[in-house]
């Protein structure tokens, strides 16, 4: 039986030192911490039914989160139109052809009844040839559409639709990216598994930093569409004055908090139908079938469950789940930086979210997300201060001491890892253990 | 004459640089493979205990260089490197005493230890972070180069260069060594013997009277002396950045995997393909050919099989391959 009151004690707890920071650093730094926390807990609810409901460790939670991010240049921004006449086609039929062939000799190794030695010497003659092929296709015209105004477009831009869209196809995304990494590494063992999730969102992130033509690279993708107004709007607009002059903040700061404000809206929309979702889904017979699975790999596959199907389903949507936060994180920044994406803040970090708050439930990923973004921007600060006061009664010119407060911010790596070491020791469960059906 | 500048052309730009970049790497996949042989987890944390030896050379070699004490044409970080590999192990001796032993002895499963070595690597990512700064730190003293490119064209009368840096040098010469007295200890000595029946078959080893906390002691002191060995080698070569260290996990995971997990000949040998396929396949060709073709055939553009900013990739690409062809690596692994 679970405790409800408990969750709701972890929540206001939460809740209340988000209303600290409000109070007293700032109300902006307070939603931006918060919107931000909620993207981590959608996060790690991916993360979360694909390991503490089905056992599968994926590593890869940055390349899924990037592929979101890349929805939302595709979606949203308006498209370079001499780049599409220049060799737009060129570069989409290259491309097409190498995938092509990449499925002609996945077919032909199915259907080919010969040695196996010469199967690998004539898929990876027809790789190697469409490969080439491609390149030959595709080189020039990239240069070309590299080179129409590098400083602004030099890409092939977008769709010009609304950004909102941009979730649902980012998650879309990181589900066919899923389903093909599922198809080629679900059957490894875990810690390879790990491994090569975690290779395959680098070769991930390598793709988008340098092929410019498509998210112009290491350039960014800057100005991405809002689905909310703009604070300059929000500014002249008579209720927004209204509302400043009775709560006696400054105009600029008020229309950054609505603002935020409306992006923790849409937000919170998001993460609740996804955690209904999930629960209706783990509460269903799937979700009992997967967690047997994850059990008992053999009886339940004497049962007649079909375990590679199985896994490879939750490994989809587990990954949509990401792609669709890495949209709307995407979207929240307002830009798009491949650089940006580091294993160690996404992949490792949000599995230290679903590890703290209790892998295999669903209100412990959603906490550890709200936790350890809160510590993960708070450990700064925090850190700050407990130097500056252990080092008190040193005087200020000591060359140790200034050492010491300029490297504390990277207190903050230290502090995921003894997070991480002491609640693995001594609370393995983590703060809301999964629930016993 | 165009074959030899050819082959010079090669061997500049991939046969030296291979081989260095390949002994690193084979001396971090030597690491991972005899953790993951003897204490059965897959250890995330190497790439930080590399840091964590680079640290301490760079630490030692200022405290030397203030004393006045230097290695004439050599980095003084090979002096310090004993000081530093004792304080490597001893490092990692303490993080196995304070986190890795409890899984040990609760026969943890191994995903579960690959979790905790992630914890152990923020902490120890964040430890470095705290004591050297995240900055740039370039550490190395001595002669830069054993031999100059110039010298060797005056020798020879080539148009293409040779230079051989005194990093690679030392790196290529140390790895020879380290990996002789490895093997020597593990075939040879009885200790050794006892460390591969332990891994081999840890119930039949107890029952032998091999005590197992000297294996793991002994484990340690091996995977921190190549940690310590194989950072402060790839720090002198290219420069120390805690944040690199980081991405250096993968490669060399790869160059472990490729070989085949658990087999040191296997860790040698698939951080030698990695390197060599990294360097082979983001090498631009179009030199080589205009030495050894016809002027006029020689095709536009660089002629490179992958742009150079895939290097890193290309590893994760040949990891992802074998795993898909062949998850056990090119030597099946398991027994030391």
């Amino acid at each position: 039986m679970q405790n409800k009151n408990y969750i709701l004690q972890l929540f206001s707890c939460m809740f209340l030192m988000l209303l600290l920071v409000g109070f007293f650093q700032s109300w902006n730094l307070a939603l931006s911490i918060f919107n931000l926390c909620i993207i981590s807990a959608i996060m790690s609810l991916g993360i979360n039914i694909q390991w503490g409901n089905a056992g599968i460790v994926n590593f890869g939670v940055m390349g899924f989160a990037a592929l979101g991010g890349l929805a939302n240049v595709i979606i949203s921004m308006p498209p370079t139109l001499n780049a599409w006449e220049e060799g737009g086609i060129l570069i989409l039929s290259g491309i097409v052809t190498f995938i092509i062939s990449i499925f002609c000799s996945i077919y032909l190794w199915k259907k080919l009844n010969i040695d196996k030695k010469k199967k690998y010497v004539i898929t990876s003659i027809i790789i190697a040839t469409s490969y080439f092929l491609m390149r030959y296709i595709i080189d020039i015209p990239i240069l070309t559409i590299e080179s129409i105004e590098p400083a602004k477009t030099g890409y092939l831009g977008g769709f010009d639709l609304p950004v909102i869209i941009s979730w649902p196809i980012g998650g879309l995304l990181a589900a066919l990216t899923a389903y093909a990494i599922g198809k080629i590494a679900l059957g490894l063992r875990s810690d390879y598994l790990a491994i090569a999730t975690l290779g395959i969102s680098e070769i991930i992130i390598y793709v988008l930093k340098n092929e410019d033509w498509l998210s112009r690279g290491v350039k960014n993708v800057n100005g991405l569409p809002r689905p909310v107004p703009y604070e300059i709007e929000l500014q002249s607009k008579q209720w927004v004055i209204e509302i400043a002059q009775f709560t006696n903040v400054s105009l600029p700061e008020i229309s950054s908090i609505i603002v935020k404000l409306s992006y923790s809206f849409l937000f919170i929309i998001i993460l609740i139908g996804i955690l209904i979702l999930l629960e209706i889904a783990l509460k269903s017979p799937w979700g009992r079938m997967m967690r047997a699975i994850r059990d008992n790999e053999v009886s339940a596959n004497a049962m007649g469950k079909n375990i590679k199907k199985r896994h490879l389903q939750v490994f989809i949507i587990g990954s949509a789940i990401i792609g669709i936060a890495g949209a709307m994180l995407t979207t929240l920044d307002g830009q798009f930086t491949p650089v940006s994406y580091q294993p160690l803040r996404f992949t490792f970090l949000v599995w230290i979210m679903v590890i703290i708050g209790g892998s295999g439930n669903n209100f412990g990923s959603i906490i550890g997300g709200f936790i350890i973004w809160f510590f993960w921007i708070q450990a700064e600060p925090i850190g700050l201060w407990l130097i500056a006061f252990i080092t008190s009664y040193v005087s200020d010119s000591n060359l140790i001491k200034s050492h010491l407060l300029e490297n504390a911010a990277h207190m903050r790596l230290m502090f995921m890892g003894i997070i991480l070491l002491v609640t693995l020791r001594f609370a393995p469960k983590g703060l809301i253990p999964e629930v016993k059906r | 004459m165009d074959f030899l500048n050819g082959i010079t052309l090669i061997a500049n730009y991939i046969i030296i640089p291979g081989l260095t970049y390949g002994s690193q790497l084979a001396l971090g996949a030597l690491g991972i493979t005899i953790i993951y042989t003897v204490l059965r987890f897959s250890n995330f944390a190497h790439g930080e205990f590399m840091s964590f030896g680079t640290m301490t050379s760079i630490l030692l070699t200022w405290l030397f260089s203030n004393l006045g004490i230097k290695l004439g044409i050599f980095p003084t970080a090979i002096l310090v490197l004993p000081i530093a590999i004792l304080i490597t192990i001893f490092y990692c001796l303490i993080i196995d005493k304070f986190v890795f032993k409890f899984y040990r002895q609760q026969k943890s499963k191994s995903v579960i230890t690959l979790i905790v070595s992630i914890g152990v690597m923020f902490f120890s990512g964040g430890l470095i972070r705290f004591i050297i700064g995240p900055g740039d730190k370039n550490f190395f003293d001595g002669e830069r180069f054993i031999l100059k490119a110039k010298t060797f064209k005056a020798l020879t009368g080539l148009n293409e260069g040779l230079a051989i840096k005194t990093t690679q040098g030392v790196t290529i010469i140390l790895t020879i060594l380290l990996v002789f007295l490895l093997f020597w200890f593990l075939n040879k000595t009885k200790t050794g013997k006892s460390m591969r029946a332990y891994s081999d078959n840890q119930e039949l080893a107890l029952l032998s009277g091999i005590n197992p906390e000297k294996v793991v002691l002994i484990t340690w002191i091996i995977t921190g002396t190549l940690a310590c060995v194989a950072g402060t080698l790839y720090g002198l070569d290219k420069s120390y950045k805690p944040f690199t260290y980081l991405h250096l996990v993968l490669p060399i995971f790869a160059a472990a995997i490729v070989g085949g997990v658990g087999n040191p000949v296997g860790a040698i040998i698939g951080g030698f393909v990695i390197a060599f396929s990294e360097l082979f396949i983001t090498f631009a060709y179009k030199k080589i050919f205009y030495y050894l073709l016809p002027y006029e055939i020689v095709p536009n553009g660089l002629l490179q099989i992958l742009s150079t900013d895939y290097k890193i990739a290309v590893s994760f690409i040949i990891l992802v391959l074998v795993l898909l062809i062949k998850p056990t690596g090119i030597y099946k692994g398991k027994v030391i």
